[in-house]
């Protein structure tokens, strides 16, 4: 028998060619740690091209996993188990592998034809030659594995061949003391269809598991306690699924229908296929012919009494600014989400980067305020949806979304909320006291400034609005200079008078005044989190603030970040948020940025943290501040 | 029950809304937009079922003057507010109203798409071959040689032909007419509107400020009937004051011919049905041949984008229930608390 080593948390890398179902691998595992109780979060990082070269470092495809028995909200910077299925993903992924961590390779992937192409010297083998000396390294021939296990099998070789992702499965699981059941019934669902494809997929996840029980290869198995979650139903979700999910039940709680148009844009196309799957919930889904019909059309579907909903990333967020104008000028409920990728321009499409917030905030021809709110986790991306979509119809306004490629692919588990305990969604529907002599004023504002809601189809509500200034109240046409400064100032108002309903602003974690505020916002959540959890173990004085609207800005922040004496700010970009802070506190915030299209580290937010407290100026890779 | 009363019948006048309509004094919008309004009076459809969309330009500024609901958009992206509504709203009675600058050039994308989705919308299109609120520019349909303060040197650019390009990109009903032939104006607006798809309109529209007389060939007493062919189902294509002239097809090759001449059997008898013959049709543009005005072409048999969507729509929901709380939970969920999992 096998002794047993408990494990506070695990990052586990698969990496491979991007035909060998690494993210199939990862995500069945990350399962199978969610039914153990687990906490945990991912991140697949897959090649931007659809069929890169077999083989080559451009064609990997990688899942990282992180799960444990404590609060997990990071994949983890680095990782304890690495399993490489060929040279080319040993050679991209080895500098996640922390030392002395636990490498298997398979042995297959690393001829001369793959040494070759992922660029090892002739002659020259990792597997061999002792360069892998710092880690525990177990060579497997996977791919002869499975021939074995397969011996008997019907199936083609190229089909036996796909298996073996299996094998890996079947392993890990007897490597974390984990059962084979869920992972089968898993199986059991996918090949439903295909018996033979299932027979074999079954056998070759149980070779894995016998393999590591015979092999005597492993030192010890590990076991991760269960982590203290807080009772209720679970599943695990990526962002982008969380986002369609956040606004289905938002259009249904408001009894109002969901439009969707999207145009296929990397990261977020997935919100795209989600919403046209949903025909039987009330989604109207369209894929528009661009970015500004997607908008335009979901401008269409408000003025119809309706949730007009679009999701983009930044090209398509640029061409969508003219309709953004056009939405805030028209007071309707639409939400924009830009899953935001590294710019400019089209940049590097599958990685993360949050450099379009103040394109956000201001990123539209003259006075055009709109709400900005950011997820802060996969999960979170639920609740942010909500709340974009509650914000919108509530108050008549547009308002944008920030998400970006982390949280969109990544996902995490998510505590389902009972629908109840959402907050209600009351538009606000026209009444027959919004009418003045038989005619429909649809500028005439309530007590927020939020003006009436009037729907097409409706007997002597018949209006009409548009993008050239409104005359207040009536909502003609009109070029009266009093009048525009006056509409001007009650579209800003009315965004004010939002802040003001906001949940006041806390701190996160840490004391409530003192050396030194963390400030983040959107996807860098848990990376900071975690660093300044880590420092505050250390005793550091040290404390975060994670700021989820962006616009208007929640009502206590200036307060808050009065009582430190530093502030930092860690973005991904050269320092928006931080611009934001000291123009609006005439605060000292100082940045932490990152531009790499990664997401930060956690030891990195650790590292700027005790610089900081240093008055030491944040270290740049490149040398480059600014 | 209680017994409604018949509301009155509405007029033309209750279509127009309390605002003071602000072209130019002579313009041929005037007549599009009170023949829009009479057409909607002959077909009393109730003013709260009626949205007007519209982008940016002259004609843009249409939904104003109508007492419907409307939405004076962005410029050229009219098509798109559409498909929003429509599918939201699949009963309501849209129009959008564009322009040759606004249709055909910054929003020529939206334009083709919505054609050929075949949504159920009525498209007019008013085309003056200039650019009016930005004082007299090059447009897509300005001809060759066309001197404005865009092109100080006469225009090197070919026109869209605007009917070709609609019934290109698929729509189900294409036509073209006239200001100045009010009657004829009425009943093309007339069928388009009833037409159940995408019905695509190009209204000859006279700019007296930047580009007056543009169709005057089309449109004087003297020249109208030898350079306009006012085509109708079932009938010859014959033009000239009496009817002197003629269309026939040479297997594809349209050549005119005298009345006198030619047998009447060999003169091409127009079927707007005949969607290839359509566009032999469409393309008759200059000498020796006449312009054609009227229904080119309709096909109420292709279905709308409603129709199919809903379809499908209907289908999604006999196989799944709607069940929010199943949908939230997904395939792979799982309890925590109180010891159990």
């Amino acid at each position: 028998m096998y002794s047993t080593t408990p494990r506070r948390d695990v990052t586990i890398v698969f990496a491979g060619d991007s035909g060998e179902g690494m993210q199939l691998t990862g995500s069945y595992f990350a399962h199978t740690s969610a039914l153990a109780g687990n906490d945990l979060a991912t991140l697949p990082n897959y090649p931007a091209e659809i069929r890169a070269p077999q083989g080559t470092l451009a064609g990997v495809s990688s899942f990282q996993l992180r799960f444990g028995s404590t609060e997990i909200l990071t994949p983890g910077d680095q990782c304890d188990v690495l399993v490489a299925m060929n040279a080319a993903a040993l050679k991209t992924h080895l500098h996640l592998l922390k030392r002395g961590g636990l490498l298997i390779a398979n042995e297959a992937g690393f001829d001369r034809r793959n040494l070759r192409l992922a660029g090892y010297p002739e002659d020259s083998n990792p597997l061999t030659d002792g360069s892998l000396s710092d880690y525990e390294l177990i060579t497997l021939n996977i791919s002869q594995l499975v021939a074995s296990a397969l011996a008997d099998s019907p199936l083609s070789v190229r089909e036996r061949e796909r298996t073996k992702n299996m094998f890996v499965l079947g392993l890990l699981a007897w490597l974390f003391s984990r059962p084979l059941e869920p992972l089968e019934q898993l199986v059991r669902e996918k090949f439903a269809q295909k018996p033979e494809l299932l027979e074999a997929n079954l056998r070759v996840l149980r070779a894995g598991y016998a393999f590591g029980e015979t092999s005597e290869l492993f030192a010890s198995r590990y076991e991760i306690p269960q982590a203290p979650l807080e009772p209720g139903t679970y599943r695990s979700i990526s962002g982008n699924e969380a986002l369609v999910l956040g606004f289905v039940t938002a259009a249904h709680r408001a009894g109002v229908k969901l439009f969707y148009a999207g145009y296929p844009i990397t990261p977020a196309s997935e919100v795209l296929h989600q919403m046209e799957r949903l025909l039987a919930y009330e989604v109207y889904p369209l894929q528009a012919e661009d970015e500004m019909a997607a908008l335009c059309a979901a401008i269409g579907a408000a003025f119809g009494g309706h949730l007009g909903v679009t999701a983009t990333s930044g090209p398509g967020f640029s061409l969508m600014s003219e309709a953004l104008g056009l939405a805030v000028m028209l007071e309707l409920p639409v939400v924009v989400c830009d899953i935001q990728r590294a710019g400019p321009s089209t940049g590097m499409p599958t990685k993360p980067e949050q450099a379009d917030l103040l394109q956000a905030l201001y990123g539209r021809h003259g006075e055009a305020p709109l709400a900005v709110i950011a997820p802060a986790t996969p999960a979170d991306c639920f609740a942010a949806a909500y709340e974009a979509a509650r914000i919108a119809l509530e108050w008549m306004t547009p308002v944008v979304l920030l998400s970006d490629a982390f949280l969109a692919n990544g996902s995490d588990l998510w505590r389902i909320p009972e629908l109840d305990s959402l907050p209600p969604i009351r538009p606000p529907w026209a009444t027959p006291e919004h009418r003045s002599n038989g005619t429909f004023l649809p500028y005439q504002r309530d007590e927020r400034g939020v003006r009436p809601w009037a729907v097409p189809g409706t007997p002597g509500f018949e209006h009409r609005i548009g993008g050239l200034e409104k005359e207040d109240l009536t909502g003609n046409v009109s070029y009266d200079p009093l009048n525009h400064e006056r509409m001007v100032r009650a579209r800003a108002h009315k965004l004010a008078r939002l802040a003001e309903t906001l949940p006041p602003q806390t701190i996160t974690l840490g004391p409530a005044t003192g050396e030194l505020a963390v400030v983040s916002w959107g996807s860098t959540y848990g990376s900071v989190y975690t660093a300044v959890q880590e420092c505050l173990q250390q005793g550091l004085p040290v404390s975060h603030i994670h700021v989820r609207y962006l616009h208007p800005l929640p009502p206590g922040l200036g307060e808050l970040l009065a009582g430190f004496r530093r502030i930092l700010v860690p973005e991904l970009n050269s320092g928006q948020f931080a611009h934001l802070l000291r123009a609006h506190y005439r605060v000292d915030a100082r940045s932490y940025t990152k531009v790499q299209g990664l997401p930060l580290t956690v030891s990195e937010v650790v590292e700027a943290i005790q610089r900081a407290l240093h008055d030491e100026p944040a270290l740049h890779p490149t040398g480059i501040e600014r | 029950m209680n017994q409604l009363s018949t509301p009155p019948a509405l007029s033309a006048k209750d279509y127009a809304s309390d605002q003071e309509v602000r072209w130019c004094p002579g313009c041929g919008d005037y007549a599009i937009l009170k023949q829009v309004q009479t057409v909607l009076a002959e077909l009393q459809i109730p003013r709260e079922q009626v949205v007007f969309l519209s982008g940016i330009g002259c004609s843009s500024r249409f939904p104003y003057y109508m007492s419907t609901y409307g939405l004076h958009g962005i410029h050229g992206r009219a098509p798109a507010f559409a498909y929003g509504l429509k599918l939201t709203r699949p009963e309501l009675h849209v129009w959008i109203i564009t322009g040759d600058g606004d249709g055909l050039s910054i929003g020529t994308n939206h334009l083709l798409h919505l054609l050929r989705r075949n949504l159920d919308v009525t498209v007019v299109l008013f085309n003056n071959q200039v650019y009016g609120l930005t004082k007299g520019q090059l447009s897509p349909t300005s001809p060759p040689g066309q001197v404005t303060p865009s092109s100080p040197w006469g225009s090197v650019e070919f026109p869209f032909n605007p009917v070709l390009l609609a019934l290109s990109a698929g729509a189900t009903f294409v036509a073209r007419t006239l200001d100045r032939d009010l009657a004829h104006l009425r009943m093309v607006l007339a069928r388009a509107a009833q037409h159940r798809g995408a019905a695509f309109v190009e209204v000859y529209q006279n700019c007296p400020v930047f580009n007056d007389g543009a169709f005057a060939r089309f449109t004087e007493k003297e020249s109208k009937p030898w350079n306009a062919l006012f085509v109708e189902h079932g009938k010859p294509l014959r033009f000239g004051p009496n009817g002197e002239r003629a269309v026939r097809l040479r297997t594809t090759t349209p050549e005119v011919v005298s009345t006198e001449e030619a047998a009447p059997s060999e003169l091409w008898i127009h079927d707007e049905t005949d969607r290839a013959r359509a566009f032999l049709l469409a393309q008759l543009w200059d000498d020796p041949f006449p312009r054609p005005f009227g229904v080119l072409y309709a096909d109420p048999s292709k279905p709308t984008y409603e129709e199919l969507f809903f379809e499908q729509v209907q289908r999604a929901r006999q196989r799944t229930t709607a069940d929010l709380p199943a949908l939230l939970r997904g395939r792979n969920w799982w309890h925590i608390g109180n010891g159990e999992r």
